[in-house]
């Protein structure tokens, strides 16, 4: 049977990790590579890299960063972030990155992803929805961060980008990111409900029982979770053995 | 002892390479390539596969001869091969990923969309699923039953002769996810990115 997967998320600026892992064992906490080894090590299912770099001069240092870890982690790496172009695909795959997350450059033009998909294949083209609630049972897509309306439906946009061959969707609710009071589930159900991609959950996250929400109540494929990791108030084994504990599948 | 990966510029075979080249450390001499001196010379071949079967399938054909010679490989010389996801789905006769392509026809079967049962199982199948071992292979040497790989796929290998099965994994049904005969090996997940069980899977591999 298939297991869901844990997926740490740790935000990379300008080659450090901001909101790291705070453990007395790190030899430097803002250095990704050890980061995301101490997870993999710990039994997380995949490792994401988010690019939050502002400039354009330090969008190489990414590029490095994904190149150490992919030596030493032998889980699936993905990689997102300002990408933009197909060169930018191609370098971050060259580097080691297993699969590449789209946000901006896909609300802006749909067929990106069809042609991404075409030239790598879907499985490494995961499409980044950031989705505000408008309405009762209705969702907007943003980008930058929340900031700027699209004015597009999330669950159409959904379908779309599965429809252009998405391999999967991040999805992150942008009311809830950052509040640590549990997913958006009515979201992620009515996204899991009208496509038939897996679907990463993403923003939210606070206790172990949101993650179990995520994926029972939500139909989510994955939980991406950033703070309650980084801070050591979970490690990533614990979260499994709790999902376990409640009958929801995971790799132990 | 020399081990090729061939480099017949599909898909992102970054991965592959981290992960052989990881396990080989000090042991073997890992090249990655798609010269076929090199290849010819090789005491082992892994031919990793991304993207569609056609494309993989188009990719190998482009290469001048390199058909040819990874069939000398396999099939007259019977040195040991190694086929990552596409990389094993080629080892088929027909594949019907995009449009119906002719595979390298060295174990007789077809690669067709895994039946979903109308959306109740999400496609690609992406993701950690406990592999079961149908008969003892060598490339499970101390690799426990229900072990957890990682796969990536929407197409599965279905091949006419059930005896090469080596291990099957459960989506929706049975699919086939490792097969062997004699010296040709095939695994639909990916040991490379399958943590340590995974490099456990490689390294038996390289120490055929």
């Amino acid at each position: 049977m298939l297991k869901n997967r844990i997926i740490p998320c740790l935000d990379v600026k300008d080659g450090r990790v901001v909101k790291g892992i705070n453990f007395v064992e790190l030899k430097d906490a803002g250095d990704p590579v050890e980061q995301a080894k101490i997870y993999s090590d710990g039994g997380a299912d995949e490792i994401c890299f988010l690019d939050i770099t502002a400039s354009n001069e330090n969008r190489e240092t990414i590029i490095d960063i994904v190149r150490k870890t992919a030596k030493e982690c032998f889980v699936p790496l993905t990689v997102g972030g300002g990408v933009r172009t197909i060169q930018n695909i191609t370098d971050l795959l060259l580097a080691g990155a297993d699969k590449v997350s789209i946000n901006t450059a896909v609300v802006k033009n749909v067929d990106f992803v069809k042609e991404a998909s075409k030239k790598f294949g879907s499985q490494c083209i995961v499409v980044a929805i950031d989705a505000k609630k408008v309405s009762d049972n209705k969702w907007e897509v943003f980008t930058h961060g929340g900031r700027n309306k699209t004015g597009i439906d999330a669950v159409e946009f959904a379908k779309k980008v599965e429809e252009s061959g998405a391999g999967e969707i991040l999805l992150t609710s942008m009311d809830k990111d950052g509040t640590k009071s549990g997913y958006d589930v009515d979201l992620l159900k009515s996204i899991t409900n009208s496509t038939n991609i897996p679907v990463i959950a993403s923003g939210g996250v606070g206790t172990l029982d949101h993650l179990y929400d995520g994926i029972v109540k939500g139909g989510a494929s994955a939980v991406l979770a950033a703070s309650i990791f980084h801070y050591g108030e979970y490690k990533i084994k614990e979260a499994k053995e709790y999902l376990n504990s409640k009958n929801v599948s995971v790799r132990l | 002892m020399n081990v090729t990966i061939v480099d017949y510029q599909s898909g992102n075979i970054s991965s592959v390479i981290n992960s052989f080249t990881e396990v080989a450390k000090g042991k073997v001499n890992l090249d990655v390539t798609s010269d076929i001196n090199k290849i010819k010379s090789s005491d082992k071949i892994v031919l990793p596969g991304q993207g569609s079967f056609k494309s993989c399938v188009n990719s190998l054909n482009k290469i001048s001869g390199l058909v040819d010679t990874l069939k000398d490989f396999v099939i007259t010389n019977k040195k040991p091969l190694l086929g990552i996801c596409v990389g094993l789905q080629m080892f088929a006769d027909i594949g019907y990923e995009e449009s119906e392509t002719k595979g390298l026809g060295w174990i007789s079967g077809k690669v067709s969309k895994i039946d979903n049962q109308k959306g109740k199982f999400k496609l690609p199948h992406i993701g950690w699923n406990e592999i079961e071992i149908q008969k003892k292979s060598k490339i499970f040497k101390d690799i426990k039953n229900k072990s957890h790989m990682y796969f990536v796929h929407s197409y599965e290998f279905i091949p006419d002769d059930k005896s090469v099965i080596s291990a099957t994994t459960n989506y929706s049904s049975k699919i086939v996810c490792s097969v062997e005969r004699d010296n040709l090996f095939g695994t639909q997940f990916h040991p490379e990115k399958s943590d340590k069980i995974g490099l456990k899977v490689i390294d038996n591999f390289l120490r055929l």
